[in-house]
Order: structure tokens, then C-alpha cells, then sequence
């Protein structure tokens, strides 16, 4: 009966348990070991890394998404296309639904019809017969003491008010012989041509004087790119209509917009070079604080690759981690930016994702490979002697 | 000795006060650059702002309707009460006179043209396209090309001569708008016939509005047109206004004296029409509400978004300095431990280090706010081709900010330094 002895018996376990272990196994523990060990400063350079990844996430998301955010802020501007019936005559009865199924339903059309009519006294008034519940969307600016509700119901521009009714009585208005009875039931002030007309409900106008939409008020949504795409696709389908762009307001958002861009995007560059400092300098300082590990791997005979490799891949982990949660807190500063300041969430960008996962990678590894490149030349002695 | 320390560990460490030192600086800087932007952004998106044009306009008091259908005017001319020109440069002595970047004087009149062998009434529309005027002794220009920045001219299809250019305000030459050229088959330098003057086409006009089926023409042919010299039916004005809040909107006559002065001296489109109708007799002025309504809510929100996104800068610059600081003094473990053995209290090492901190937070400081000042003004420059201003007050306050956040990012790294048992740091273990 053959006996091994005990402490054969233990070592041979030991080797047992170390025989079947792969080398990529040792290089595995290596980096966690290295990150549970030294878990304090593993840490704050995570931390410096999610922080990182998350403010260029935020600043990403924004540049994106503010832009569309703006755009739709400057639709309160209100109509930037408009389409007029050629040479007095009038739209034809579908062009509301032709303009719809071009911009979509989200799009705010409002078609008017225009008529000259005379008070009891004689004098001369325009009467603009147009859809309320649309125009009321359309024109933010517009303010009304009351909108009309009833049909008859009439909206009276500031300055017209004097002239048909001094005392908000009821009054009558004269169009080719027809005439017709209405109430003035809110007034309405812009500062602009609006405060000298009287404005109607579209099927009542058409009723007195039979004249239908001539005009149609459209606010488009999209880059400049896409509204010009539109008004040509609109002037195709409408030729008996001339569709314009309103430039006043085309220019105007453009200018604002455009400057706003640029300052957004210098911004986001700055925040994001600044990020990338902090984890350099982070990163830097705790890779160079381990030279001494550098050293003993050194000195136990690890080849140059292998030291590199280690670094390299643990800078590579730590970059690629940060990145994921940076990205997600990144994502959450982003909406709750878009709530803040617009009333409404900036949207996720997923797309951002491999833009802030490449970068945060590189930056870890630049700051891994500067100190690992300054310490290649120096003796491993010297360092383990604390030199 | 304290003085010493301090001074050997900054001649002795170059390099690692150096790399220290730049995370200062260019953190301080980037808080710089961003503060500044922020604070004169709301300034310069205002005047951008201004290129959707005039936010007041101006009428006579005793104004008549309006019998305007698609940009021809159905009213005889001669109907309506009118400005006086000669009022106008009054409007460069109201107390935000500053504030107001141009203003445009209209005049429409009813003129018939020959369309295709038949008569036709056309709108002309006298105005100032670039005058000089002067008011007091401040010489200044104003017109259409500031207040109605859309309006372009080109030379018109079929034209390869490059001489079309805006009408001079004393000229006899007018500007045509483009969909009447085009049923006119005017071209750049041809002659119209209204009322027996023959008047030179300067250009073709396109503005996206009525203007478009219009002859615009300068004020003082015009006023010969329609026989009264110093007309004026209204006046646009552009000018730069403080979003509207509640003060904005209450009646100055019910106001108690005080507040009406603070309601006088802010430069609220309310305040400005007030001012305005002040100093043009028989006038009344008036916000246009399309575009003095949205401009409030454009410019908080760019200016929020801006707020916002330099809070993200300044939590961003305070970290990398914070990771800066940290790493320069969890590398001198070694001085620390020596510094203890030779008998130093903890309270001695701490000071030496923040010594050093304050030392380097402001040096990074100083030379942060240059850099971020020089970088504020390329921003400026380049975007908005303008200078952005700086406030002095701006740089004892980036400097307080530049010492707490280097003391904050140094005292959790200093306060284990400290800790760290001197012996194992002699060792070099740890």
C-alpha cells in the first residue's frame, strides 16, 4: 500500500489546481486582482471616466436635439410657407388635403378667403373668412379678449372695431347686394394688418358672399433643406397656386438657429476636451503609480507585449465601462435638460453610443500608453528600489 | 521654514506643478470662456433676433382702415392722415434710444401702370433704403436694408450686366418687386412710365411678402407722387427690448410714480411704444406682436439651454482640476512620511499642501482667465462677429471659484496623505 506522503500529497493538489489554469486565465486575475486591490483609486478613475462619458453624452444628445427642439419653438412665428391662388381666383376645393398629405397632418395649414364689404355707413372693410380652431394654433401671437364660438359670431380687429361697431353692438355688413347680421364677439390685436379686417368662420363666409379660400397660411416643420423639398413638391401638385416661402421668417429662424448651432457646438467641444483632460490626468497619475507593478512584472521576466497588453487592456476595460454607464446618465442629464428648459424630453440618441464608447476608449488608452512609454526605458531595478 | 518648503517643492517638482498647474489653467479657462458666453448670449441671440425685422411700428393717431387685400391697397390715396417726416430723426433722442437698431419710414401710393397694353393699379411704396439722417450732432443711417434685413435685390433673369444696386434715397430709381417684373417684363435698367415720370429700375426686389407685386421706391418720390412733401403713413422700428414680464404689461397711467419710472427705464417693447409715441406727435405705436411676442420665448430658452450647458462646463473643469490635485499629492506619499518621522504634525503637512494648492489655483487662475478671455472673444468673433464683454467683476469671482475647487479636489487626497502611517511610506510600500 503505497502512501504518498502529505506534504507531496498538498503540493501535488497545488499543481493540480494550477496545471489545467490557461494563461489567460493568470492575465484575467491579474486585472482584477489589480482593480480590487488598488479599489480606491480604481475607483475615482472610473468615476472620472463615467463623469467624462456622460457629459459628452448630455452635450451630444443635446447638439442633436436642441435643433429640432428650437425649431419647433420657432413655429410659434407662426405660417412660413404660403400658397395664393393665381391672378384672384381661388384654391381648388381639395388643397387643404393635398398640403396635408405633403407635410403631414401635424402640419398647421389655415386657408382664408378674402371679400371687401361695406358697413351700414358706406365705408369699406375686409372681411377674412378663415377656420378659428386652426388659426388660433397657427397664430400664438394673436390676442383675442374672446374667440368666437357661435356662427355668427364675429373676431374684430382693433382698428376696425370703431368703424363698424363703436359700442360692440351688433352690426350689419353688405357684400354685391348680400348682407349679413353679426355679433362681435372678441377683438382682436397683432399690430399688423389683422387689427384693421373682420374675421369669420369659413363656411359662414362662403354662405354670404360665396367666395371661397384663396390663400392658404402653412407651418412647416423641417431644416430649411426640407421646406424648400415641400414647396416644390406643393407647387407641383397646386399649379394653379403660387407656393412661397414666407422669407421674413425663413431668414430669421435660419440666423437665430444657425448662430445658436455654432455657439452649442463650440460649447459641446469645450465641455468634452475639458472631460477628456480630467480622465488623462486621472488615469495618468494611477497607471504612473503603478510602476512598481510594471517593475516586478518586468523583473519576473514578462515580455514587453505582455506588460503593454495589460495596461492596455485593462485602460481598455475601464474606458469601455465608464462609457456604458456614462452613456446612461449622460442620456438621463440630456432629458432632464429637455424638460427644464423646453417642456419636453430630448429624445435618446442610441446613435451617439459607439461615438462616446470609441472615445472614451482611446482617451483611457493615451493615458495608459504615455506613462507606460516613459517608464520602457528605465531599469526595473531602479524603480523597485524607489528611485 | 514654511515660506522654504513651499518654495524647494516648486523648484525642485517642475514637471509635476507644471502638469498640475496646466489642468488649472485650462479648466479655469474653459469656465471662463463658458461664464462669458453665457452672460452675453442673451445680448447677442437679441440682436440676431432683429432679423425678422421691425417689432413696433408707428402709426398717425387719427389713422383710417386699411382696405388692404394681397398688398394692393383699395383706398384712395389721398384718404387718411399722415406722420411728419421731418419727426422722424426724434426717434434717435428716446430715453432706449441705444436700443433701437433702425427704423423705416412707409408710404404707399396707388400709381397705374401699363400691364400688357392694359392699365393697372400697383402699389408703390416710398421708404428709406439706407438714408443719412442727423439728429443733435449724431450723424447715423437707417432704411430698409437694417430693418428689413430679408429684402434682397437681384439683377433679374436674363441680365448679365452687374450693375444692379439699391436706388440712392435722393435718386429718381426704384426698385421693382420680382412677380411685377416679371408681368411687366421690367428688366434692370429699363424705364416705367407713372405719371408721366419715367422712373429707372436700380434692381429687382424680392422680399417673400406683398412687396413682391409692389414698385418700391425712395421716400421723397413718393411724397412728389402723391403731392404731400413730409408724408409719412408709417414708420417701421426695430428695436432690441427685454422680454416681457409682469411689470411689462400693466397701464402706465395706474402705476405709482416708482414703478412707473422702473417701468419707464426698462427697455420693454411697451415702455419703448410709450417713448416713441412720446416724442412723435400725434402718433400711435404699437408692438407687432408676431414678432415682439416670440422673441421672449426664444431667447429664455436659448439662454437656459446655454445656463445648463455651463453648469455641465464648470462641473466638467472642477473635476479635472479636482483629479489633477489629487494625483500630484498622492504622489508625494513619500515626503509626507518623511515629513511626519521628522516630527511635523498633521496640521503642518495639510497647510504646506494647501499653500502649494492656493499658490498654483491662482497662478492657474490669472492665467486661465486670460486664455478663457481670449477664447470668449474668438467665440464672439467668429460666430457672431462681435466682441463678447467681459465683466471685470467676473475675475476675483473665477478666482474664488478657481481656489475652492482646487482646495475641495485637495482635501480628500490631502486629508489621506496625511493618514498614511509614515513608515509604510518610507518602505515604499502602500
Amino acid at each position: 500500500m503505497s502512501t504518498m506522503p502529505e506534504t507531496l500529497l498538498a503540493s501535488k493538489q497545488i499543481a493540480d489546481r494550477r496545471t489545467p489554469a490557461p494563461h489567460v486565465s493568470m492575465f484575467a486575475r491579474m486585472l482584477l486582482r489589480a482593480a480590487v486591490l488598488r479599489r480606491r483609486r480604481a475607483a475615482s478613475a472610473l468615476l472620472a471616466m463615467i463623469v467624462a462619458a456622460a457629459v459628452s453624452t448630455a452635450m451630444m444628445n443635446l447638439y442633436v436635439d436642441v435643433q429640432a427642439k428650437l425649431r419647433t419653438e420657432f413655429r410659434n412665428y407662426g405660417a412660413n410657407v404660403v400658397i395664393v391662388a393665381r391672378n384672384g381666383q381661388t384654391l381648388p376645393a381639395d388643397a387643404l388635403t393635398t398640403v396635408e398629405a405633403v407635410l403631414g397632418t401635424k402640419t398647421l395649414a389655415v386657408p382664408s378667403s378674402y371679400a371687401v364689404a361695406r358697413t351700414k355707413d358706406g365705408q369699406s372693410v375686409v372681411v377674412v373668412g378663415t377656420d378659428f380652431a386652426r388659426a388660433r394654433q397657427l397664430n400664438h401671437w394673436w390676442k383675442v379678449s374672446h374667440w368666437p364660438e357661435s356662427p355668427n359670431d364675429a373676431l374684430v380687429g382693433m382698428r376696425a372695431a370703431p368703424v363698424v361697431s363703436a359700442n360692440r353692438q351688433p352690426f350689419e355688413l353688405t357684400f354685391q347686394g348680400k348682407s349679413i347680421q353679426l355679433t362681435p364677439a372678441g377683438m382682436l390685436q397683432t399690430g399688423a394688418g389683422e387689427d384693421g379686417r373682420i374675421y369669420l368662420d369659413q363656411s359662414e363666409f362662403q354662405n354670404w358672399t360665396g367666395v371661397s379660400a384663396s390663400t392658404m397660411e402653412v407651418a412647416a416643420n423641417g431644416t430649411t433643406a426640407e421646406i424648400d423639398a415641400s414647396i416644390r413638391q406643393l407647387a407641383q401638385l397646386l399649379p394653379s397656386a403660387d407656393v412661397r416661402p414666407v422669407r421674413q421668417i425663413m431668414e430669421g429662424e435660419a440666423n437665430v438657429l444657425n448662430k445658436t448651432r455654432a455657439t452649442l457646438y463650440a460649447s459641446a467641444t469645450l465641455v468634452v476636451l475639458t472631460s477628456a483632460l480630467c480622465v488623462l490626468a486621472t488615469l495618468m497619475g494611477w497607471v504612473f503609480d503603478r510602476r512598481r507593478d510594471f517593475a516586478i512584472m518586468k523583473a519576473l521576466g514578462a515580455s514587453e507585449r505582455l506588460v503593454n497588453g495589460f495596461f492596455a487592456a485593462e485602460a481598455a476595460a475601464l474606458g469601455a465601462m465608464g462609457a456604458i454607464f456614462g452613456f446612461f446618465i449622460g442620456i438621463g442629464v440630456a432629458a432632464w435638460i429637455g424638460r427644464v428648459n423646453f417642456h419636453a424630453p430630448v429624445a435618446p440618441r442610441f446613435s451617439v453610443f459607439p461615438y462616446v464608447l470609441a472615445g472614451s476608449v482611446a482617451v483611457a488608452l493615451i493615458s495608459a500608453i504615455v506613462p507606460i512609454v516613459l517608464l520602457r526605458h528605465v531599469q526595473p531595478a531602479i524603480i523597485l528600489r524607489g528611485e | 521654514m514654511f515660506p522654504r518648503l513651499v518654495y524647494e517643492s516648486f523648484r525642485h517638482q517642475p514637471r509635476r506643478k507644471l502638469l498640475a498647474g496646466i489642468a488649472i489653467t485650462l479648466g479655469v479657462a474653459v469656465a471662463t470662456a463658458m461664464i462669458a458666453v453665457a452672460t452675453d448670449i442673451g445680448d447677442k441671440i437679441n440682436r440676431e433676433l432683429r432679423s425678422y425685422g421691425a417689432n413696433l411700428v408707428v402709426t398717425p393717431q387719427e389713422d383710417t382702415l386699411d382696405v388692404e387685400v394681397g398688398g394692393v391697397n383699395l383706398k384712395p390715396p389721398s384718404d387718411g392722415a399722415f406722420l411728419n417726416e421731418a419727426d422722424l430723426p426724434k426717434i434717435r433722442g428716446t430715453f432706449w434710444h441705444n436700443n433701437i437698431v433702425g427704423f423705416s419710414p412707409m408710404l404707399p401710393v396707388t400709381v397705374t401702370v401699363k400691364i400688357a397694353g392694359d392699365a393697372q393699379d400697383v402699389t408703390l411704396l416710398g421708404t428709406y433704403f439706407n438714408k443719412a439722417l442727423r439728429f443733435g450732432k449724431e450723424d447715423f443711417t437707417t432704411g430698409v436694408r437694417i430693418t428689413h434685413p430679408w429684402w434682397k435685390i437681384s439683377c433679374g433673369t436674363g441680365n448679365a450686366s452687374e450693375n444692379c444696386t439699391w436706388p440712392d434715397d435722393g435718386s429718381q430709381n426704384v426698385l421693382v418687386g420680382e412677380r411685377l417684373a416679371a408681368k411687366l417684363n421690367q428688366r434692370v435698367g429699363g424705364t416705367i412710365d407713372i405719371s408721366g415720370r419715367q422712373l429707372a429700375t436700380a434692381a429687382i426686389l424680392s422680399t417673400g411678402g406683398a412687396e413682391d407685386d409692389q414698385i418700391v421706391a425712395p421716400l421723397a418720390l413718393a411724397q412728389q407722387l402723391l403731392g404731400k412733401p413730409g408724408a409719412v403713413r408709417r414708420v417701421y422700428v426695430s428695436a432690441l427690448t427685454k422680454p416681457q414680464d409682469a411689470l411689462a404689461v400693466q397701464d402706465p397711467n395706474t402705476m405709482t410714480p416708482e414703478v412707473r419710472d422702473r417701468w419707464y427705464c426698462s427697455p420693454y417693447v411697451q415702455s419703448i411704444a410709450f417713448q416713441l409715441q412720446e416724442v412723435i406727435p400725434h402718433s400711435h405705436a404699437e408692438q407687432i406682436r408676431q414678432v415682439a411676442q416670440n422673441e421672449g420665448t426664444v431667447l429664455s430658452r436659448i439662454k437656459g439651454l446655454m445656463l445648463l450647458i455651463t453648469f455641465a462646463a464648470l462641473l466638467a473643469s472642477a473635476l479635472a482640476v479636482s483629479a489633477a490635485m489629487a494625483t500630484a499629492i498622492y504622489e508625494r506619499r513619500v515626503e509626507v512620511g518623511l515629513m511626519k518621522a521628522l516630527g511635523a504634525g498633521n496640521l503642518a503637512v495639510s497647510a504646506i499642501f494647501f499653500a502649494e494648492a492656493s499658490l498654483l489655483a491662482l497662478v492657474g487662475g490669472v492665467a486661465g482667465f486670460s486664455v478663457g478671455t481670449l477664447l470668449a472673444h474668438l467665440i464672439g468673433r467668429s460666430i457672431f462677429s462681435s466682441q463678447i464683454s467681459i465683466e471685470p467683476v467676473l475675475f476675483p469671482i473665477i478666482l474664488a471659484i478657481a481656489v475652492f475647487v482646487t482646495f475641495a479636489g485637495s482635501a480628500a487626497a490631502i486629508r489621506r496623505a496625511v493618514k498614511f502611517d509614515p513608515v509604510f511610506a518610507l518602505r515604499g510600500e502602500g
